[in-house]
């Protein structure tokens, strides 16, 4: 057992680091470091400039296009595009699509997704959830019926995130409707600009629009866009869910924040001192901060396991629960340190100009509080994870 | 980075393993907690004869040169089976703190005894008012005709009963709470002026409640320099709270699976109670509270065995932790058993017992909270 990087590991950091510094754009990074929405092509550029680098797809394997970096490396590098406050990637074509295409796909359908995904040309976005089934997933209504060569598909898939930017969407529909409600669920990729779809927004209670509704009325979608055979929809979906939950703790990201308000909390001043020298405050902060080390180090034993042979199993929900808890923890935090100037509800040209009400940092910490109630309820809930839990670890 | 242990200790791990397998049943176990000694001086001996008592001691001590990993291997494996010989008190806390800072005379005196299972030692670091603070000492040392006078008084002294030497901490100088000015001793249990009341403890092991009354002590006792004790207290503490979270972390999985397993077969209104959501939740939370303690445990243990300068730190953070986990774990498994669960009968009871005392040896939670903020 040791904690320590090899010298090829600390070259590597290096490397990072000098990338960083040359080629993160100034205009995004600005926009991070004051909490502003980026726009689309924000997003698309800082994953073409990772790219350039192999940093983008980097858990593929290489016959792919892929980097298959190794877990240490992988760690490395999170941890210092998270310090340097680097934009999230949008994980529906790299994270998901993508590992369900050359995992299940025809050597055609290969060919013809993966250049999308790993230049950032093609925006996926995922639907799943429907309007009357939320976490009791297989219960999904959205129907394709096989019309000679293609699917004719009828329904409505909900909270898509980022479908007004997407050109692509994977869908699990319905292609049997007699028998086990699981095994009549096939993975099918429906091209957003087909005829009878349409994308409309919802807006949540942090003022902003991330997620959409997404209607089909008998859109058209040719037979070789099923992935798989038809009924192994439900399997991918598992596969799927196993492989986002490993990433989904947000280790590195919830380190900077926790440091940031850290350093912010030390500046605040209360009484003689600061609101870092309030035990009361002191404590929860020093809490979460233990939490998050355990979780750190949960998933790097289970990162050790999957490049010891094994697979990530259902431990990674452990993952997903400590790491949203931690997520909400955190932004919670930061309200309590703001107080009152954790009310003005800013515009998004307010926020970060000389129009802002109150300290610079605080005009994004309430909506990203609300936004965040998310964490907890998306990617199967954590009552769900508990459930998987349960089941495939406790055997109960 | 590397999570897997190295052949060695695996080795080391099986053989522990196998010895709370086959040799250390419940009954058995139960029995030892009762008679007088409190625990098997043939298991002792089979500890000494398997390299236990040495794995973690220093060549040049007699030992076979292991760091806190073998040592966390072997506490983890006995937390399982609730193992009450007093390896952490004599071979972790005392032997380890001979180890570092003791003479070579010393070293040779106790240790090679140790080693080969025929000494017992105990430390007297707390006082009836002091609770976690080390610095807190009032016992005094002063120095008369080339010797030292004792005076004070040691509360709960871990296998205090069994120790045929104490080490304690008194004061040489300076006042009540200072860091400076202590001094370790060790101290022959049968001195004049030694006087120790004996007792069991809730988790069925032997304290020892000792006065020191003008004790005469020779100045070859004195372990290290004078006055420069607080540091190797404060390590040799740190070094034991690793080796107890490792325990408590062997102890926290049996119980959850004690508690799972029981769930599956006990029955109520009609099926069995592992079926209600609202207990495999509660289930599910304390198995990710074990894995999250055993996480830090690795984590810590590492940094130690590295001399991470945040190895401190991580202590606190793996303490803190495990005594959340503990009484979590504890007090759930407690009431998943219902009834039974607070019988003397069953052994859920007994693991209760063991991880609450835990939860208060080196420090509680609200202590470790509070010292990992400042370290």
């Amino acid at each position: 057992m040791d904690l320590a990087f090899s010298q090829e590991e600390l070259d590597f950091q290096e490397d990072v680091r000098d990338f960083l510094a040359s080629e993160y754009p100034l205009d995004i990074k600005e926009k991070q470091d004051k909490r502003l929405p980026l726009e689309k092509e924000d997003m698309i550029t800082w994953q073409k400039i990772l790219a350039t680098k192999g940093w983008f797809a980097i858990n593929w394997p290489k016959e792919f296009g892929g980097t298959d970096l190794s877990p240490t490396k992988n760690y490395i590098l999170q941890n210092e595009l998270a310090s340097a406050n680097t934009p999230i990637l949008i994980p529906f074509g790299v994270n998901m699509c993508g590992p369900v295409v050359y995992t299940f796909g025809t050597a055609e359908q290969k060919k013809k997704y993966l250049p999308g995904i790993l230049n950032s040309d093609v925006w996926w976005c995922q639907g799943y959830s429907e309007p009357g089934s939320g976490s009791d997933l297989a219960s999904l209504q959205t129907k394709a019926e096989l019309q000679g060569n293609s699917y004719i598909v009828n329904g409505t898939k909900t909270w898509t995130t980022l479908a007004q930017h997407a050109d692509w969407i994977f869908c699990l529909v319905r292609t049997e409707t007699t028998g086990i409600k699981q095994e009549g669920i096939s993975f099918l990729l429906i091209d957003m600009k087909s005829k009878g779809v349409e994308v409309k927004p919802i807006i949540t209670i942090d003022g902003s629009h991330e997620v959409n509704i997404v209607y089909f009325d008998d859109v058209k979608v040719p037979r070789n866009n099923l992935i798989g055979d038809e009924g192994q929809g439900w399997n991918i979906a598992k596969f799927l869910l196993r492989h986002e939950r490993t990433g989904i703790a947000g280790i590195a990201a919830l380190k900077r924040e926790l440091k940031r308000l850290k350093e912010i909390s030390a500046n605040v001043i209360v009484g003689e001192g600061s609101l870092l020298d309030d035990s009361k405050f002191r404590d929860k902060l020093e809490a979460a901060e233990i939490e998050l080390t355990a979780t750190e180090f949960t998933e790097l034993r289970t990162l050790s396991q999957i490049s010891s042979g094994g697979a990530p199993g259902p431990e990674s929900s452990i993952l997903k629960i400590k790491g949203t808890e931690l997520q909400q923890n955190i932004s919670e935090l930061f309200i309590e340190m703001l107080a009152y100037y954790s009310h003005p509800f800013l515009t998004e040209t307010e926020l970060g100009s000389n129009e802002s009400i109150g300290p610079d940092y605080a005009g994004a910490a309430m909506p990203h509080y609300l936004n965040f109630r998310k964490v907890s309820i998306y990617g199967g809930s954590n009552e769900i994870q508990r459930n998987v839990i349960s089941k495939a670890i406790l055997g109960l | 980075m590397d999570f897997n242990f190295n052949e060695e200790q695996t080795l080391i791990q099986r053989q522990v393993a196998q010895f709370i397998q086959r040799d250390y049943e419940w009954e058995k176990r139960q029995t030892l907690v009762t008679s007088d000694l409190g625990f098997s001086a043939e298991n002792w001996k089979t500890f000494a004869e398997l390299g236990w008592l040495g794995i973690s001691l220093s060549e040049n001590s007699g030992g076979f040169g292991g760091s806190a990993l073998e040592s966390m291997i072997i506490m983890e494996e006995f937390g399982k089976g609730l193992v009450v010989e007093p390896f952490l008190e004599t071979v972790i806390l005392c032997s380890g703190l001979i180890d570092s800072c003791g003479n070579e005379e010393q070293k040779a005196d106790l240790l090679g005894p140790v080693i080969s299972g025929e000494m017992h030692l105990a430390l007297g670091f707390t006082e009836p008012q002091s609770r976690f603070n080390l610095a807190d000492v009032t016992t005094e040392a002063k120095k008369k005709n080339g010797d030292y006078l004792v005076n004070g008084f040691k509360s709960v002294v871990m296998n205090g009963p069994n120790a045929n030497k104490l080490i304690i901490s008194a004061r040489t100088s300076g006042k009540q709470n200072d860091k400076e000015g202590i001094s370790l001793f060790i101290i022959d249990s049968n001195l004049d002026g030694v006087s120790l009341r004996n007792y069991p403890t809730v988790d069925g092991r032997r304290a020892s409640e000792v006065t020191l009354e003008n004790v005469i002590v020779p100045s070859n006792s004195l372990l290290s320099e004078e006055g420069n004790g607080f540091q190797h207290l404060e390590d040799a503490i740190d070094t034991a709270t690793l080796a107890i979270c490792a325990e408590a972390v062997g102890a926290m999985e049996v119980l959850y699976k004690t508690t799972v397993e029981y769930t599956k077969i006990r029955k109520q209104f009609g099926q069995a109670i592992g079926k209600f959501q609202v207990l495999q939740h509660r289930m599910v939370d304390m198995f990710m509270e074990y894995e999250q303690s055993k996480s830090l445990l690795y984590m810590a243990t590492i940094k130690n065995v590295e001399g991470s300068k945040d190895a401190k730190k991580a202590i606190s953070g793996l303490k803190y932790q495990v005594g959340k986990a503990a009484k979590f774990i504890g007090q759930q498994s407690v009431q998943l058993h219902g009834g039974m669960g607070v019988t003397e009968e069953l052994s859920v009871g007994h693991f209760f017992k063991r991880l609450t005392t835990i939860i208060t040896i080196f420090g509680n939670t609200d202590y470790h909270l509070k010292r990992y903020s400042q370290l």
